[in-house]
């Protein structure tokens, strides 16, 4: 079974954005860099598939050149190779991406089983790349997967959702998303780094398109900011609770 | 016109629709909405009443169950009929996925949960992203604008129109397009009967609750409330409590009446699924904790002497 | 919350390790009215210290490092923070184990004990993880430990509190430190205002930012050191607490590894520098982790990974051994690895403990509280005086370079003479290129490029043959050459002309310059105009703070010159003394004048060769000065010695320094005169006549008694520890300083080996010495005697063992040479009765 895993570099915020000067981006200089948390079960859904059925487990990124971390990370939780379409360093429309994707499956020799996506990315979530890519690949696609298995040539698939869990079948070769609670994603052991540095990262080249979903600027949320009553200090700030939560009608 | 996809299951109507409904009607034109499968036909007098003049219905043999790249198909369908400004959904999964298809059947862009429309040429959006924590101005280079909405960026409002015409069509689907559907349901991950979604008051534990031991005094907590109790990414990925009730933008997104978060220093990917709450109370030791800005109420201490203190208080207030 | 005070007399801004050590230990010393404010909340401000490794060797080249360190084990074992642990430097090559047997005797000398070399087999035995194939050998020392700093910092806190000496505020910015009349006047925060008397910068890698709030310098970098997690690890399974295991330091590859609960902490300081400014450090609100833990950045560690695997396969290369936490933890690193403490030369009142590591915390705060409270600390802190620091050491591209350059010597073998290459040629003396012309090897103090020999003069080795003990062995032979001795004959035989422009000079002037000098010098300074006085300066305590020059050139107008190296230091404890009402003032002419010397049986023919002025001994006697003219040049000219020759120092401004050069050159050409470098003056010149330098042999743990150096009478002005002094004169010294000759220099593989300094002399019997108030005996300075064709150590030895003749025992590099006491005392092993230098 050959697995394509798709990925995308993204800072590793904290609690609070700063954005650049221009309010285009968000400041890194002093953030690092990461995937988003579905796309770590992805890879480890991938590294299980291709354990349990044998196959091959690729990872595919459209980004910076500095993305090949990211990629390295990944391969050393036991990924075989990696596929890196380096970009301008600018932030890709949907479209654009999801073309660049696809023509670099295209250009795979492998023809992959499965296509495995977060079910979305933390920074942009557009919700539609993945939709885009199995539209020109002409597959079945199921998203916000939480549980899933392989078997006779079939993905079948559940996706948990306030009422309960609903079941989808698709059959290979698919594209499915997923979402964090689908497994519990591994962390990289220092053999796994070693290997991965010997593991070849496929650096490619796409030409960016005029995005049709064009960013023009960024700006923060208002948060509440109203800033939390602060009631006291430690058990001693428990009777105030109790008259808040009497007076909000909590019991 | 602007024609608004309502997402329902099984003929009950998801109510994040009718925020959509509202936005669409605030762009000044004609509104008219589309339900995908036979059972939507029943939504006619609520689509009505929240301003949709027309309800179009979606019907075919493939479509039994949510079915969402034959919604896709069909919303194709529909948009080359109809010619509508704008195509608009909820920003659910479902909504954003529904109209995902559109825009990939058409080759055109799609802006996911909007919070503000603009009509033109280009059409202007603001967006959120980063789980809500920025937001995206951007231009939409197409005729049609396909887009979904912030779901509590409005507030549904109702004009108590005359139910909507019932206008059915049947879409001209591709064996393809049904490949994907739901075969089948189970029960929701019952936990005592309140499920985390449901729940009117979730008490919330991080890391500072200390390991899975320390859950008890939060157990006690949600049952005395009648509410049950959460989670943040930590607790689960370091195998404290099942992902289940993991609370924010890799968990479940809740609003319940009262919040309780202790411990959580709130990560933006766990503010993003609680903040919508309508009272945070935060008990935390750390008094520049980002939870905070959020929240309404917060003891700085240990929650580990508040939670029982509380606890103890709360039955003797009850008596 | 309770409201931030208006007012308080000290306000200590930082809640780490050395923070909390502050308002404890100044709350001990009885200081009240103490506010304490950190940017972060409590317990874990988010700091350094929050990620700190925690463990401490108690071992360092540096007296002074190794003396706080060990206050500090002191103070967290009473606190109860403290888990001996033992621990093991292992090394993968021969020079590894030379550094290692360094290592041990550095502890010896400093008073820690314990220490031993195993085999690869015995360090297996401590630590079966390993792969004892890789390494040679190690060097166990079994009170290494690890802390909860974060523990005993709250402890402090708290005790300080409960003094009711001391509040805490958490989450208080600082937005200004205001200073009026060159003095702190208050902090303001964004939570309101706070008048101080003192204010104590203890922010760690932001104290730049803070310093500069105030118009201050603490020149400190933050920088990146790498540490990784791995775990669970099958063999820590049944781990009952954090740590059991000794710590292992990988030394050759600048790692080490050590258990942590059931994970194991790989570190290191081997990856390349990565240096922020205070500025890029991010809030807690902003930072991913905290604002001193970057994301890791694994590249960087990939060799890392790989040396930890060869040294612990069975866990490292465990497959299912996976990262836990991974982290760029920043630190703060300053351009000569020193912290940075003490009253900022800028701001009075103002006061820097920042670079300050785990596990010098505790013991750092206790000193600086003691300076900032009685005056002076029990333990000498002058390497990490923030007076220390040269303008030019202040600028970010010093900073940057000297890090970046010293960055991976954290775990290095760094010799006691090495030189750094970055950042050179900085301040150069009007000879630099008369020097260069001549072969000069430049060694850097202060900035200033001065000539340590001259290859010119190589010819001179084989004239003199074997009396320049000629040096086999690589260690003592490197940053060294037997030119330096050669050059040391040749100027006994003939002359010597010396570049000394790196003297820091300030001139004192006013009504009060008297007063001022005379406060500061423990000898007389009531002199008459011309006179040049030789005078240790004195701390409250009665220890040395300085011995320094000082010319009086007129009634209300005396000249200080003093080394280069702790020259800004000087200048600071005189400019402390200088009164209110501006009657006297100090100017530092530093960069106005340079300084050249002549020296030696024909340094008078040479200059009364070029110069009307008498020179001869009884018109120009020794330890006075005067003007006088050479050719076309005002020359101040001052006849003194350090290297025990007829000779003087001639002051000049610095754009007629290569014209007086120049004619001293032509002059000397006739008597044979050479160029000298330092490695004379500063060692071999010196050590003959057993003068003592400040720092090696005068600090303020000694006194002036048992320095030998006592005046017959005392002064009967006031000067700073004079009480002190009195009290020391009046007892019998318990130790005396004394030069020894070595007896015997071969080694057990028949090389002849010379100490270099800072070796634990020992008694025949190979026990260490320690005198009656518990100071060991250590070689203070060591260096080639070639007149006497001996190599000399001075040693303070305890009183009843300081006779002529005794025996002892120097350890070096793990080996013991005999040696013995040639002097007792200040009197110079060569030319005894001076007669050379007052010829």
């Amino acid at each position: 079974m050959d697995v394509l895993v798709c990925l995308k570099r993204v800072p590793l915020a904290g609690g609070t954005l700063i954005l650049t000067p221009d309010s285009r981006d968000i400041e890194t200089k002093h953030l690092g860099f990461g995937i988003s948390p579905h796309e770590e079960n992805a890879v480890e859904a991938g590294v299980q598939l291709v354990e349990q059925m044998g196959g091959t487990l690729t990872l595919l990124t459209l980004g910076p050149s500095d993305a090949e971390e990211q990629l390295r990370s990944q391969l050393a939780i036991g990924a075989t190779r990696a596929v890196l379409i380096e970009t301008d360093g600018q932030e890709w429309d949907p479209q654009g991406t999801a073309a660049a994707l696809v023509d670099a499956i295209n250009a795979e020799e492998t023809k992959f089983d499965l296509i495995i996506f977060g079910a979305e990315s933390a920074d942009s979530a557009g919700y539609q790349i993945h939709i885009r890519v199995a539209h020109a690949l002409n597959r079945p696609i199921v998203t916000n997967v939480k549980s899933m298995k392989i078997e006779n040539g079939i993905a079948s698939c559940e996706r948990v959702v306030a009422q309960g869990r609903e079941h989808y079948e698709a059959p290979l070769p698919a594209i499915v998303t997923v979402r964090d609670g689908l497994n519990i994603p591994r962390y990289p052991s220092v053999p796994g780094r070693m290997q991965a540095r010997k593991k070849i990262v496929d650096m490619k080249k796409a030409e960016p398109r005029v995005p049709k979903l064009e960013k023009v600027t960024l700006a923060l949320a208002p948060s509440k900011d109203k800033g939390a009553e602060i009631l006291g200090k430690g058990a001693d700030a428990v009777p105030a609770l109790v008259d808040v939560l009497k007076q909000i009608g909590a019991f | 016109m602007i024609l608004v996809l309502i997402d329902h299951d099984r003929g009950e109507i998801d109510a994040l629709s009718l925020r959509a409904l509202t936005a669409a009607r605030k762009l000044g034109q004609d509104v008219e909405a589309v339900v995908i499968g036979n059972d939507g036909a029943s939504l006619a007098a609520i689509a009505g009443e929240f301003g949709a003049k027309v309800l179009h219905v979606a019907t075919h043999a493939a479509i039994t169950d949510y079915t969402p790249m034959a919604s896709g198909r069909a919303l194709a369908n529909l948009v080359e009929k109809l010619k509508p400004a704008a195509v608009l959904a909820a920003g659910s999964p479902r909504g954003n996925e529904q109209l995902a298809h559109l825009a990939a059947f058409l080759d055109i862009p799609m802006a996911a949960e909007c919070s503000e429309i603009t009509l033109g040429s280009p059409h202007h959006v603001l967006r959120a992203r980063w789980a809500g924590n920025l937001i995206e101005s951007a231009n939409v280079h197409s005729d049609l604008l396909v887009a979904t909405v912030l779901s509590f960026s409005v507030e549904p409002e109702s004009i108590n129109g005359a139910p909507a015409s019932v206008s059915n069509f049947e879409p001209a689907l591709e064996p393809a397009d049904s490949v994907v559907k739901i075969l089948s349901r189970d029960a929701g991950e019952s936990k005592g009967g309140v499920t985390l979604s449901d729940a009117k008051v979730i008490v919330s534990g991080g890391r500072g609750v200390g390991g899975p031991d320390g859950f008890g005094n939060l157990e006690e907590l949600a049952a005395l409330l009648g509410g049950t109790v959460g989670c943040s990414r930590v607790v689960t990925s370091s195998g404290w409590r099942p992902h289940a009730e993991q609370v924010g933008q890799t968990g479940t997104k809740v609003a319940p009446d009262l919040y309780i978060a202790a411990g959580i220093s709130g990560a933006m990917q766990h503010i993003a699924g609680m903040k919508n709450s309508k009272t945070i109370v935060v008990i935390n030791t750390d008094p520049e904790a980002p939870i905070l800005r959020y929240a309404d109420y917060a003891i700085i201490g240990d929650l580990h002497q508040v939670i029982p203190a509380l606890t103890s208080a709360i039955r003797q207030a009850k008596g | 919350m309770s409201k931030l005070p208006a007012k308080a007399k000290c306000v200590v801004i930082g809640a780490g390790i050395v923070g909390n050590g502050m308002v404890y230990h100044l709350a001990k010393l009885g200081w009240k009215d103490i506010v304490q404010i950190d940017k972060g909340p409590l317990p874990n401000p988010g700091g350094s210290t929050g990620h700190a490794s925690n463990f401490i060797f108690p071992v360092d080249h540096s007296k002074e490092m190794t003396a706080i360190t060990a206050e500090s084990m002191r103070q967290y074992k009473e606190w109860g923070t403290f888990t001996e642990t033992g621990g093991i430097e292992v090394a993968r090559t021969q020079e590894r184990m030379q550094e290692l047997a360094r290592r041990i005797t550095s502890a010896k000398s400093w008073g820690v004990d314990g220490g031993q070399i195993l085999t690869p087999a015995e360090v297996k035995e401590l630590v079966p993880y390993i792969d004892e194939t890789v390494i040679v050998g190690g060097y166990y020392q079994p009170t290494v430990g690890v802390v909860d700093s974060l523990r005993t910092g709250t402890l402090m806190r708290e005790a300080a509190t409960e003094m009711g000496a001391s509040q805490s505020f958490a989450n208080i910015e600082v937005l200004d430190i205001t200073v009026a009349n060159g003095r702190v006047t208050s902090v303001v925060t964004d939570q309101g205002t706070i008048e101080a008397d003192y204010v104590v910068i203890a922010t760690g890698c932001w104290s730049p930012k803070l310093a500069a709030m105030a118009g201050a310098h603490i020149p400190l970098t933050p920088a990146v050191h790498q540490m990784k997690d791995i775990g669970p690890v099958p063999f820590f399974a049944g781990a009952k607490g954090d740590i059991e295991w000794p710590i292992v330091r990988d030394m050759d590859v600048f790692m080490y590894e050590r258990q942590h609960g059931t994970g194991l902490e790989i570190g290191s300081y081997a990856h390349r520098p990565i240096l922020y400014t205070p500025d890029d450090l991010p809030s807690n609100a902003t930072a991913a982790l905290s604002p001193t833990e970057f994301a890791f950045t694994q590249a960087d560690f990939d060799i890392q990974d790989e040396h930890a695997y060869e040294l612990m396969p069975s866990i490292v290369g465990d497959e299912n051994v996976r990262e836990k936490y991974a982290i760029n933890g920043i630190l703060s690193y300053t351009p000569d690895g020193m912290p940075i403490l003490g009253e900022t030369p800028e701001v009075k009142g103002l006061w820097s403990v920042a670079a300050v590591w785990i596990k010098e915390g505790p013991g750092t705060a206790k000193s600086v509280a003691e300076w900032m409270v009685l005056g002076d600390s029990e333990i000498d802190l002058h390497s990490s005086n923030i007076a220390r620091f040269h303008e030019h050491q202040k600028a970010q591209f010093h900073i940057k370079s000297r890090v970046d350059e010293s960055f991976n010597k954290t775990y290095g073998i760094v010799h006691p003479l090495e030189q750094y290459g970055s950042n050179r040629n900085v301040r150069l003396s009007p000879f630099y290129d008369a020097e260069k012309e001549l072969g000069a090897v430049f060694y850097e103090t202060a900035g200033w490029e001065r000539p340590f020999w001259y290859d010119c003069n190589k010819g001179l080795v084989q004239k003199f043959g074997d009396k320049v003990m000629p040096r086999a062995a690589e260690w003592e032979s490197r940053w060294w050459s037997p030119i330096i001795n050669a050059e040391h004959l040749q100027m006994r035989e003939s002359a010597g002309i010396v570049d000394l422009s790196a003297f820091t000079l300030f001139d004192i002037t006013g009504p009060s310059a008297l007063a001022v000098v005379q406060k500061a010098a423990l000898r007389q300074m009531d002199v008459a105009i011309g006179r040049v006085v030789y005078t240790p300066v004195l701390g409250p305590n009665g220890g040395f703070k300085s011995d320094l020059t000082i010319m009086r050139l007129d009634t209300n107008h005396f000249r200080v010159v003093t080394g280069g190296a702790h020259g800004m230091a000087d200048k600071k404890w005189f400019s402390d003394l200088l009164p209110a009402d501006g009657s006297a003032q100090i100017f530092d002419l530093t960069s106005s004048y340079t300084t050249v010397g002549v020296w030696g049986p024909k340094a008078r023919e040479i200059i009364q060769a070029i110069t009307d002025t008498d020179m001869s001994k009884d018109a120009f006697k020794f330890s006075t000065c005067k003007v006088i003219e050479v050719g076309p040049l005002r020359v101040l000219a001052s006849r003194i010695s350090y290297v025990g020759d007829l000779g003087w120092e001639f002051y000049i401004p610095i754009e007629q320094g290569a014209k007086l050069w120049q004619m001293l050159w032509e002059s000397g050409k006739k008597h044979e005169m050479i160029p000298v470098g330092i490695g004379v003056y500063g060692t071999t010149g010196r050590l003959e006549k057993s003068y003592r330098a400040y720092g090696p042999e005068l600090e303020t743990e000694y006194n002036v008694v048992e320095a030998g150096m006592q005046s017959p009478k005392l002064k009967e002005a006031d000067f700073i520890g004079k009480d002190a002094h009195v009290k020391h004169r009046s007892e019998t010294p318990v130790t005396v300083l004394c030069t020894l000759f070595v007896d015997d220099h071969t080694s057990s593989t028949g090389v002849n080996r010379y100490m270099m300094g800072n070796e634990p002399i020992l008694t025949l019997d190979k026990q260490p010495i320690v005198d009656s108030h518990g100071r060991r005996s250590y070689v203070t300075s060591a260096g080639s005697a070639p007149s006497l064709g001996k190599h000399i150590l001075m040693t303070y030895l305890p009183t009843e063992l300081a006779v002529a003749g005794n025996k002892f025992i120097v350890e070096y590099l793990g080996e013991h040479y005999p040696c013995s006491v040639a002097q007792v005392g200040a009197t110079p092993v060569f030319d005894a009765t001076n007669e050379r230098i007052l010829a």
